[in-house]
């Protein structure tokens, strides 16, 4: 624990470091070394401490409020999470590394490239601040590092503050966070009323009345589900993920939101005791609603960066799901498929942080190569940057569920424990899972729709700009940077078991029983969970089979066929020219029409408005697409005008006499008065 | 031993798959033509087609890149591996434990995205159109086929097709209505991802109305016969998956001899016959739909099988 505890020390003083040497050269190089190193450090901790077992590790450091010292504790959750996030710091420093050179050499940089400053001193403490969050063991250090986290990474927004969509995007985001820290704040007063213990230990041990349990169930899917990006408070997910430099980007939307996911584990699994069965209705809920909302406005967007956050909201979504499906079952006692849709939550965790971080990576190097990130103006990348389409290529599959990758393996899981569903009691919970499970593989067939459109037209067809004719592939920290997580994204589709038995202790930790618990032998590489369904899955055997059958198949081929072959250019629609291209090619939005229209329609209200000139008329013809989000009219114009109102009247308070302030206090502590007398009674 | 008949099963159905496919085709077309008063080619026209784009020279457009070359090959090793899995003849498949119908399910998925991919490569706007009318229907028809396989697993307590079609074999499951949902719902599913009418037509080339054709329009040669041969094989291996779970009889189990695994292969043939010529009746009977009906047919399925699917998470308390 004391290395975990010196490892975030020296980020800080990397930070430091970062603040006092930015306008040197190799002060970039200091701060991303030093954040690789620490987060390697602390990874390996926690691998070996998952690995290894024993007891946690626990450590009271005598800061924080005077009588309550902040509580530092490392159990096999926390171990599971550091891993998440200080991979993901790996890679990200890896490829920020690259990123902020190239962009160092061209200062006129597009966005993102204007980093100057800021982002050198707030990286490292943005990292620091999320492992702390882990590894806090009592309430007050939790929100602590909660906020630390959030107005870390809500600098790193603002540090593109030259963009025009920047400080919007800021704006909200300090919104919406101060909201969910406001919620987390009260689930913990809650909580801990009990005895006025503010340490996770003590929590646990006195868990909540049914009402305040309830209550506190509520407040964390707000506030936690804020920061994670449910549906409908992901309206500022969108907006800050992209705004920020691109490895930051894929910190906050591979990572952060992991952080969150982590705080609902840590309350609705651990923190709140034995679960009611509603409370997994409702978190399934959500996450069908955030799956499938969440691709939908994927499928809209023509910013990369942006169609990113928005599949992050997705993939929150699955793995929301999960969560609520292994509450399901903790409350109904079946702690084995429990343990199955839990170990199919993190396994997503672990995969999502991956191929998100990748594509952001990605998006990053497609934003090196050509200064822009809307679609339109990308095209034929494969060409100009091969080793990033092949990386990227693997990402999409990848985040689309394809085997033998590692996002249908997680994919699999899940629906494994689904079809447990019958084994229930509740007539409400089997309908509301037979539908939450057809919404799941909604979503999942409508990510594989979102990728296709993402890379076909990124990488592939032809450049619909002259920068993306002429762009020139990334340098070498970077390609590493995307690799890393590409070689892992393959290896933990082919081999998932390892890191399913990586989870038991917390699994056994949350629901009391692992996920391989009585199934019948199977040698360690194959996927059998236990079930009441006996199935299996091997994606090693099934890769050998590919490779066995390509072999064959082009062996076959090529012996026979003729291997003759001429080169042309294809019929452009009977357009003249040598480049029929810019006419013809299909557009971003015109790929995502027929899905607008399938889906979009009601729940959008998307419309396509076409002004066609009259006959004889030279004028061109104009296409225009106009979407509305729900989320908007329902919770945020509201929301945004509740504060402003609330602001107003708040306002008037500064123009008080000091007889009316003296009035206000003293009725204040008549109220809280009454308030200890009536609890203590 | 056991492991070396079933292996040698294995070996055996992914040959049989690819010799049968075009044999399929060839069928379906010609009862096709025969229904409509024409006398239609012979059978064995699909097999000369494929070896003649096999001799062919390979046209390709100029900006080509690695993966229009590589999708054909991707996509072909997807399906027939694919087809492979879905017992035909006999349950006792080296693969069978491999992959269940989930991820046979995903794996015409990848191939389903590679097509849609190489679809957008060459640039051209038939490839656009085709890619994304083609994700637009996978967007549908995925999900509903998922249901399916929800309501057969709840039944069975498996999703593995192995244990599916035994059980379906063993007779335990009597007339369902939820069964009768799912099979319905699985035609649809099958028709729509298959080309076939009246969510597109394999035989034209018009702009409005193609999905498949479009995607796979600039591809010659030896490319166009591994496609082509792919969709073949597909269409067989949706006919097999209909008859594995719906009707199973005649199927080899574990250890009931060779004889009966011949006897399997005969009847599956006799299967695909009848399967053929019920499509080929199916498609002579009715129109081609408009793109953008699609979704209402194929939200028809999803409902279905979502009906069928709750009404046995409802009905069974396991």
């Amino acid at each position: 624990m004391g290395l975990v505890v010196s490892a975030i020390a020296f980020l800080f003083a990397v930070a430091v470091l970062g603040a006092a040497a930015k306008r040197l050269p190799q002060a970039s190089t200091v701060v991303y070394g030093g954040t690789a190193a620490a987060c390697a450090l602390i990874a390996l901790w926690a691998a070996l401490r998952l690995a290894g077992g024993g007891p946690d590790a626990a450590l009271v450091l005598p800061v924080g409020l005077p009588w309550i010292q902040a509580h530092l504790r490392a159990d096999a959750l926390s171990a599971v999470f550091l891993i998440v996030v200080n991979l993901g710091g790996i890679t990200a420093s890896l490829f920020g590394w690259g990123y902020e050179r190239a962009h160092h050499d061209s200062h006129s940089g597009p966005q993102g490239g204007s980093q100057d400053g800021p982002v050198l001193p707030l990286y490292p403490l943005f990292l620091a601040g999320m492992n702390m969050v882990l590894i806090a063991a009592d309430a007050f250090t939790f929100l602590l590092s909660w906020e630390f986290m959030s107005l870390a990474s809500w600098l790193l927004v603002l540090s593109t503050h030259r963009e025009p969509e920047t400080p919007k995007a800021a704006r909200l985001y300090i919104i919406m966070a101060s909201f969910g820290t406001a919620c987390l704040l009260l689930a913990f007063g809650v909580l801990a009323t009990a005895h006025g213990d503010y340490s996770f230990a003590a929590i646990r041990d006195h868990a909540p009345a049914a009402g305040a349990a309830a209550l506190v169930v509520v407040l964390i899917l707000l506030g936690a589900g804020s920061k994670a990006g449910l549906v409908p408070l992901h309206v500022w997910l969108p907006l800050a993920h992209p705004a920020a430099p691109s490895h930051v980007s894929a910190l906050m939307s591979g990572v952060m939101t992991k952080v969150a996911v982590y705080a609902m584990i840590r309350v609705l699994f651990d923190l709140l005791g034995e679960p009611d069965w509603w409370w997994g209705g409702v978190t399934m809920g959500f996450g069908a609603l955030t799956a499938v909302m969440g691709v939908l406005y994927a499928l809209m967007q023509d910013d990369v960066k942006r169609l990113l956050a928005y599949s992050t909201v997705e993939n929150i979504g699955a793995i929301v799901i999960a969560l609520g499906l292994a509450l399901v079952f903790k409350a109904a006692h079946t702690p084995v498929i429990a343990a199955l849709a839990l170990a199919a939550a993190l396994l997503h965790v672990v995969n999502h942080s991956l191929f998100k971080s990748l594509l952001f990576f990605a998006a990053g190097a497609m934003l090196t190569a050509t200064g822009s990130r809307d679609l339109n103006r990308l095209g034929g990348l494969i060409h100009r940057m091969p080793t990033t389409a092949v990386l990227a290529l693997i990402g999409a599959t990848a985040i689309s569920a394809l085997p033998p990758l590692n996002g249908f393996v997680g994919e699999w899981l899940l629906f494994q424990a689904i079809l447990n569903a019958p084994a229930l009691s509740e007539w409400s919970l089997k309908i509301e899972i037979a539908v939450v499970g057809a919404a799941l593989a909604l979503a999942t067939a409508l990510a594989a729709a979102c990728f296709v459109r993402l890379y076909g037209i990124a990488f592939l067809g032809r450049p619909r700009s002259r920068a993306a004719g002429e762009a020139v592939e990334v340098g070498r920290a970077m390609r590493l940077g995307m690799a890393v997580p590409a070689v892992l994204c393959v290896v933990l589709g082919v081999l998932p078991t390892p890191l399913i038995r990586l989870f038991e202790p917390a699994l056994r930790l949350l629901v009391e029983a692992g996920p391989f618990d009585g199934r019948a032998y199977q040698p360690w590489f194959w996927l059998a969970p236990t079930s009441a369904i006996g199935n299996s899955y091997n994606g090693l055997i099934m890769l050998v089979v590919i490779a066995l059958l390509s072999v064959v198949l082009v062996l076959g081929i090529h012996r026979k066929a003729s291997d003759r072959v001429r080169w042309s250019i294809p019929w452009g629609c009977g357009f003249d020219g040598p480049d029929p291209a810019a006419v013809t090619q299909y557009t971003a939005s015109s790929f995502g029409q027929p899905i607008r229209r399938a889906f979009g329609s009601t729940v959008f209200r998307a419309r396509d408005h076409v002004d066609m000139p009259a006959p004889g008329d030279t004028r061109p013809a104009r296409l225009s697409v106009t979407w509305t989000d729900p989320a908007w009219v329902v919770v945020v114009e509201p929301l945004s005008r509740a504060v402003g109102w609330l602001a107003e009247k708040a306002n008037r308070l500064q123009f008080l006499t000091i007889r009316r302030y003296l009035t206000l206090m003293f009725l204040a502590l008549v109220v809280l008065l009454v308030m200890v007398a009536v609890t203590q009674r | 031993m056991t492991l070396l008949l079933a292996t040698f099963y294995q070996i055996l159905q992914m040959l049989l798959v690819l010799a049968l496919a075009p044999l399929l085709t060839g069928w379906v077309r010609l009862v096709k033509a025969r229904l409509v008063g024409r006398r239609g080619p012979s059978m064995a026209q699909p097999y000369r087609d494929l070896l003649r784009l096999l001799r062919k020279e390979v046209v390709l457009a100029r900006n080509a890149s690695w993966l229009f070359r590589a999708v054909p090959y991707m996509m072909f090793t997807a399906i027939w591996l694919a087809a492979g899995l879905v017992p035909v003849f006999t349950t006792q498949l080296a693969l069978a434990p491999t992959a269940d119908l989930i991820a046979l399910i995903a794996l015409l998925g990848s191939a389903r995205f590679f097509l849609a991919l190489a679809g957008m490569d060459t640039g051209t706007s038939f490839g656009g159109i085709g890619s994304s009318r083609e994700m637009m229907i996978a967007a549908l028809a995925e999900p509903a086929m998922l249901m399916i396989v929800f309501s057969v697993a709840i039944l069975v307590r498996s999703t593995s097709l192995a244990e599916i079609a035994d059980f379906m074999l063993s007779g335990a499951v009597g007339l369902r209505i939820s069964l009768a949902l799912a099979l319905i719902a699985l035609v649809m599913v099958a028709i729509a991802e298959n080309a076939r009418i009246p969510i597109d037509n394999p035989a034209t080339h018009l702009e409005l109305t193609m999905v498949h054709e479009a995607m796979v329009l600039e591809y010659s040669g030896r490319h166009l016969a591994l496609v082509e041969a792919a969709s073949m094989l597909k269409m067989l291996l949706y006919m097999a998956l209909i008859a594995c779970v719906f009707a199973p009889w005649g199927m080899a189990t574990a250890g009931s001899g060779v004889a009966a695994a011949l006897g399997g292969v005969a009847v599956f043939v006799a299967k695909l016959a009848v399967g053929g010529t019920l499509l080929a009746l199916f498609e002579t009977s009715i129109a081609k739909m408009r793109v953008f009906r699609v979704g209402e047919f194929l939200g028809g399925a999803l409902l279905l099988s979502l009906l069928g699917a709750i009404f046995l998470y409802v009905s069974r308390g396991v």
